[in-house]
C-alpha cells in the first residue's frame, strides 16, 4: 500500500534496505546528505553526489538523468547520521531549464528492494527553485521513518548545502555540477524527444505530454510545448508576489491564462529560462481560461442583436455552442408557449363573448348581436394576431441565430450535410454531445433546433420501427418501416463511431434473421464492426453472454474499487449493441439478459440501440414494458412524441439522414476503420 | 430616486427620458431570526415568499412562485427560494424578474405578493421591504415597508398593469392572510 505523502508528512519505513526512485521529466542531479540530530552535515564527506557517488549505505548514480534510482541500506549507516536528505538539482549551465518552475513536476518514491512502493510524493509548487531537498529519511526513537520535505532553494546546491550548515557549500557545489558536467558530456546530448519519465504510480502522477500520446514535446519540459503562446513570459513582475515555497504557487488559486501572464514570471532570483513558460499547476491541464467569446457586434437602436455562434457560457466553443442549442431551445420552447396562451386566452374570451351575445335576449331583434358576435370576433383576431406579431418577431431572431450557429457547429453536433463533415478527421477527444436528430414546432417551422444528447449515453435508443401515423400523411408499410428504422440506426451508430476517438467505442450487431444485412453494409463493409452481425438465435445468445459478462465485470470492479483489476484484454471502450429484429431469435433468458443490459449496461458503458416495433413483441406481455420506457424512443420518419424539460410542448423529431446519393457516411466510416486498424483493433 | 408608495398610489413606468422599462424586478428582503443560544438550529426561521401572479383578462393565467419558478413564456422568473431571510440591510433575499417586452400579449396584469409561509405576522419581522428595480440601469423606482405592519401574514404589494404601449405600476398594500398566493386570491381580484 502506497502513502501518497504531502508535503511535511512522515511515514515510518518497514525495512533498512530501501531504493528511491526519481522520476522527473528532464534531467535532475540526484544526491544524499547525511546529517547528524541537528540536520548538521559535517564536511564534503557527508554528502553523496554525482561526484563521490558512494558512502557507507548509501549509492546514488554518476550523472544527471530523468530517473533515478538511489540504494540505501539505514544499517549501514554510521551511527552518528540521524537524517539522510535526498536532494535534486537542476544541472547548472548547458541547454536545459534553470528552475523546477519550469519543468513538470518530480516525483519521488521509497520503495522495498521487492519493489513495493512505501511511500511517494510529488513535488508540486516549486518556482523558482534550482535545487529542492524532497525527502528526509530520519530517525525516531531507534526506528528509521521517512518524510516527505519539498524544501526548495532558488540559490541552488550552495544554498541548500549552506542551509545543512556545510562549510564548504559552495566549493562542493561547483564540484557537483562539474562532475555533473562532464558526465553530461560523456553521455547522449539530449534524451529522446517524448520519453515520459518511468512513472510507476499513474494515479498520482502528472502526465507527461498531450494525452500522453506523445507528440512532438520539448525534451525538458513537457509542459512548455502546450499552451503559453503569450508574449511575455519573463516580464519581470512585482517581487515577492508569491512566496518561492508556497506550494501550488502558480496552479489553483485561479487559472492563469498567456494573456495575463502573472508576476510570478519574474522572481529577482529566477534565472531566465530560454522559453515560453506554463505557470498553470502541471497536474491540471486543462486550467486555462477559456478564450473569451465572440462579441455580438453591437446592435443597431431599436434592433435586436445580431446572433453570434458560440454566444454562451463555457469553457470551449464546443460547450458554449451546445449551451447556446439549449438556449435556443428553451427560447423556442418559451416563445411558443407565451403564443399558445394567447391564442387559448383568446379563443376562450370569444367562446365566452359569444355566448353571452346569444344568451342576452335583447339581441334577438335588431342587429346588436350580430354586432356584439362580430366585435367578440374583432377581438379575438386582434389579439391573435398581436400574438403571431410577437412570436413571428421571436422566431426571426431565432432562425438568423440558427443560421450563424448551424454552419459553426462540430462534427459531433452538425447535420450530415454540413461541410464539416467532409472535411472530418478521427478525433481525439469525446465530444459533449452527439447530434440525434432535429426538433421544430409547428408554429415555428422554419427553426430547427439540434437535438443534442449528452455523452456518454445514459439512456439506450429504441428506434421504432412501428407503423406510426407519420406526420405527412404518407403510410409507410411495416417491411419500408423496418428498412428505415435500421438505416436510421446506422446512421446514429456511425455518428457515434466517428465523434468517439478511436478504439473507444466498438458496436455489436445482432441481426437474427439476416434481413437488415443491406441497411447494415456500409458498416460491414468498411470493418468498423468488433464482428460481423451475429446471426441466428445461437449468434445473438453468443453476443448478450459477452456483453452481460462485461457489465459483471466492470461492475464488480467499480464495486470493489479496484478498477484495474480487470481481466487484461478486456475491451474497455463503450460498447454499442444494435438488435434489429427485435424479438425474432430471442428466448426468454435472451430476452433477460437484454432487459439487465439495458438497466446496469449505460452506467459501465453498455448500450443498447434496439430497431423494433413494439407490437411485434406483445408476445412477452408487460415483462418488456421496462425495456420500452428505459430506452429513449426515436423515430425513423418525422414524429412527434418528444417534450421538451420546460413546458411539455411535443416537438417533432426528425432523424439525422444522409443527404441522398452523398457518400459522406461511408468517407467518414472509411475513416473511422484506418484509424482503428491503425489503432491496433 | 426612489418613491416611497403609500397604499393605492400608481406610478408610471414609462422612464423619464421617454423610453419603456423593458425589465424590472421586484425584490423582498427581510431580516433573518436572531439565533437563539445553544440549539441555534431551532430558530424559529421566518421564511417569507414573493409570488407574482399573472392575469389575462381578470383570469388567472399562470403563477410564479417558489414551486414554479418560470412562468411558461419564461417572461417572469423567480430566483429561487430563501427559507430564512438576509442581514436585513435592505438586500434582496428573493427576487422575481419581469421581462416585459416577453410577457404575452393577453397577461394584462401581473400581482406581486408576499405571504409568510411559516407563519410569522410582519408585527415578528424585522426590516421587511418590498421594492421595485429597473433591472436594466439597477434604479430602485419605488419601495414599501413591510415591517411593522400589522398582525397579517400575507400582502399584496403591487401590480403592474398595461397602459398605452407601456406598463404601469400600482403599489396595493393590501393586508390578508394566507400560506401562499393559492389563499390569496379572493384578496387579489378586488384589486384587479
Amino acid at each position: 500500500m502506497t502513502a501518497e505523502l504531502t508535503r511535511g508528512q512522515n511515514h515510518p519505513l518497514p525495512g533498512a534496505r530501501l531504493e528511491i526512485r526519481v522520476s522527473a521529466g528532464t534531467p535532475v542531479v540526484a544526491g544524499a546528505t547525511l546529517g547528524d540530530e541537528n540536520g548538521t552535515v559535517h564536511g564534503v564527506e557527508g554528502v553523496a553526489h554525482p561526484g563521490a557517488p558512494t558512502l557507507p549505505g548509501l549509492e546514488v548514480s554518476r550523472q544527471a538523468a530523468a530517473d533515478h534510482r538511489l540504494a540505501v541500506d539505514l544499517d549501514a549507516m554510521p551511527d552518528t547520521v540521524h537524517r539522510v536528505s535526498v536532494l535534486l538539482a537542476l544541472p547548472a549551465g548547458g541547454s536545459g531549464p534553470a528552475r523546477f518552475g519550469a519543468v513538470a513536476a518530480p516525483f519521488v518514491a521509497v520503495t522495498g528492494l521487492d519493489g513495493d512502493e512505501v511511500a511517494s510524493y510529488t513535488l508540486t509548487g516549486l518556482e523558482a527553485e534550482s535545487a529542492v531537498v524532497a525527502l528526509e529519511l530520519y530517525r525516531r526513537q531507534g526506528a528509521w521513518k521517512v518524510r516527505a520535505v519539498g524544501q526548495g532553494y532558488a540559490g541552488g546546491l550552495a544554498e541548500l548545502f549552506a542551509d545543512q550548515k556545510l562549510s564548504q557549500a559552495h566549493q562542493l557545489a561547483g564540484s557537483i555540477h562539474e562532475a555533473v558536467a562532464s558526465g553530461l558530456a560523456r553521455s547522449i546530448p539530449a534524451p529522446p524527444a517524448a520519453a515520459p519519465a518511468h512513472r510507476p504510480d499513474h494515479g498520482a502522477t502528472p502526465r507527461t505530454g498531450p494525452g500522453g500520446t506523445g507528440g512532438p514535446v520539448a525534451p525538458t519540459s513537457p509542459y512548455d510545448s502546450q499552451g503559453a503562446p503569450g508574449p511575455g513570459p519573463q516580464t519581470p513582475g512585482a517581487p515577492g508576489q508569491h512566496g518561492a515555497q508556497q506550494p501550488y504557487a502558480g496552479g489553483p488559486d485561479g487559472p492563469i491564462g498567456p494573456g495575463e501572464e502573472p508576476a510570478t514570471a519574474g522572481q529577482p532570483s529566477a534565472p531566465a529560462g530560454g522559453r515560453p513558460i506554463d505557470y498553470s499547476h502541471p497536474r491540471r491541464q486543462t486550467a486555462a481560461p477559456p478564450p473569451p467569446p465572440p462579441a455580438a457586434p453591437p446592435a443597431a437602436p431599436g434592433q435586436p442583436a445580431r446572433p453570434v455562434a458560440g454566444d454562451a457560457t463555457g469553457w470551449s466553443m464546443e460547450e458554449r455552442l451546445y449551451n447556446q442549442v439549449w438556449g435556443m431551445f428553451e427560447d423556442l420552447a418559451r416563445t411558443t408557449a407565451a403564443y399558445r396562451s394567447a391564442v387559448d386566452f383568446a379563443d376562450s374570451r370569444m367562446e365566452k363573448e359569444l355566448d353571452q351575445a346569444l344568451s342576452d335576449p335583447r339581441n334577438r331583434i335588431g342587429g346588436q348581436g350580430d354586432a356584439a358576435r362580430e366585435a367578440a370576433r374583432g377581438r379575438h383576431a386582434q389579439l391573435v394576431s398581436q400574438a403571431r406579431e410577437v412570436l413571428d418577431r421571436d422566431v426571426a431572431q431565432l432562425v438568423a441565430e440558427a443560421e450563424v450557429v448551424e454552419p459553426a457547429l462540430p462534427a459531433a453536433f452538425a447535420r450530415w450535410d454540413n461541410p464539416v463533415w467532409h472535411a472530418y478527421r478521427v478525433p481525439m477527444e469525446i465530444p459533449m454531445a452527439v447530434r440525434l436528430g432535429d426538433l421544430h414546432l409547428p408554429e415555428a417551422d422554419r427553426v430547427r433546433v439540434p437535438m443534442l444528447i449528452r455523452l456518454p449515453l445514459e439512456r439506450g435508443l429504441w428506434i421504432d420501427s412501428g407503423r406510426s401515423a407519420s406526420l405527412d400523411g404518407s403510410f409507410a408499410d411495416s417491411h419500408e418501416m423496418r428498412r428505415l428504422g435500421l438505416e436510421t440506426a446506422v446512421a446514429h451508430a456511425a455518428r457515434l463511431l466517428a465523434v468517439y476517438p478511436a478504439g473507444e467505442f466498438t458496436v455489436h450487431v445482432i441481426d437474427p434473421a439476416g434481413s437488415g444485412a443491406q441497411a447494415l453494409a456500409p458498416l460491414v463493409q468498411s470493418g468498423v464492426l468488433a464482428a460481423p452481425p451475429a446471426q441466428g438465435a445461437a449468434g445473438a445468445a453468443d453476443v448478450l453472454a459477452r456483453l452481460t459478462q462485461r457489465v459483471d465485470l466492470v461492475q464488480m470492479a467499480l464495486r470493489g474499487g479496484a478498477p484495474d483489476a480487470l481481466p487484461p484484454g478486456l475491451d474497455t471502450s463503450q460498447q454499442l449493441l444494435i438488435v434489429n429484429d427485435f424479438p425474432h431469435g430471442f428466448d426468454d433468458r435472451a430476452v433477460n439478459q437484454l432487459r439487465y443490459l439495458a438497466d446496469e449496461g449505460p452506467a459501465v458503458g453498455v448500450h443498447l440501440m434496439m430497431v423494433a416495433d413494439r407490437e411485434e413483441s406483445a408476445g412477452f406481455g408487460p415483462l418488456l414494458d421496462p425495456l420500452w420506457r428505459s430506452l429513449l424512443r426515436l423515430t425513423p420518419v418525422a414524429d412527434d412524441h418528444l417534450a421538451d424539460p420546460w413546458v411539455g410542448h411535443a416537438w417533432t423529431y426528425e432523424p439525422p439522414l444522409v443527404p441522398p446519393g452523398s457518400q459522406v457516411l461511408q468517407q467518414v466510416l472509411a475513416q473511422v476503420a484506418a484509424a482503428r486498424r491503425s489503432w491496433g483493433r | 430616486m426612489t418613491v416611497n408608495m403609500t397604499k393605492g398610489q400608481a406610478i408610471s413606468l414609462q422612464k423619464s427620458d421617454g423610453g419603456s422599462l423593458t425589465s424590472v424586478r421586484m425584490g423582498l428582503g427581510w431580516q433573518a431570526a436572531p439565533r437563539r443560544g445553544l440549539f441555534g438550529s431551532r430558530t424559529r426561521e421566518i421564511d417569507l415568499d414573493a409570488s407574482a401572479v399573472l392575469f389575462a383578462d381578470k383570469q388567472p393565467v399562470d403563477v410564479v412562485f417558489f414551486r414554479h419558478l418560470v412562468s411558461d413564456d419564461g417572461s417572469v422568473r423567480h430566483t429561487g427560494d430563501n427559507l430564512v431571510g438576509g442581514v436585513g440591510q435592505g438586500g434582496d433575499d428573493e427576487a422575481i424578474l419581469v421581462d416585459l417586452q416577453r410577457v404575452p400579449v393577453h397577461i394584462d396584469q401581473i400581482v406581486f405578493t408576499v405571504n409568510s409561509f411559516t407563519g410569522q405576522t410582519f408585527q415578528e419581522v424585522q426590516n421587511a421591504f418590498c421594492r421595485l428595480v429597473d433591472e436594466t440601469n439597477g434604479q430602485e423606482l419605488a419601495r414599501y415597508t413591510l415591517a411593522g405592519g400589522g398582525a397579517f401574514t400575507a400582502q399584496i404589494m403591487a401590480k403592474v398593469n398595461r397602459a398605452g404601449q407601456g406598463w404601469a405600476m400600482t403599489a396595493i398594500g393590501t393586508p390578508a392572510n394566507g400560506r401562499t398566493f393559492q389563499d390569496l386570491m379572493p384578496a387579489i381580484l378586488p384589486v384587479l
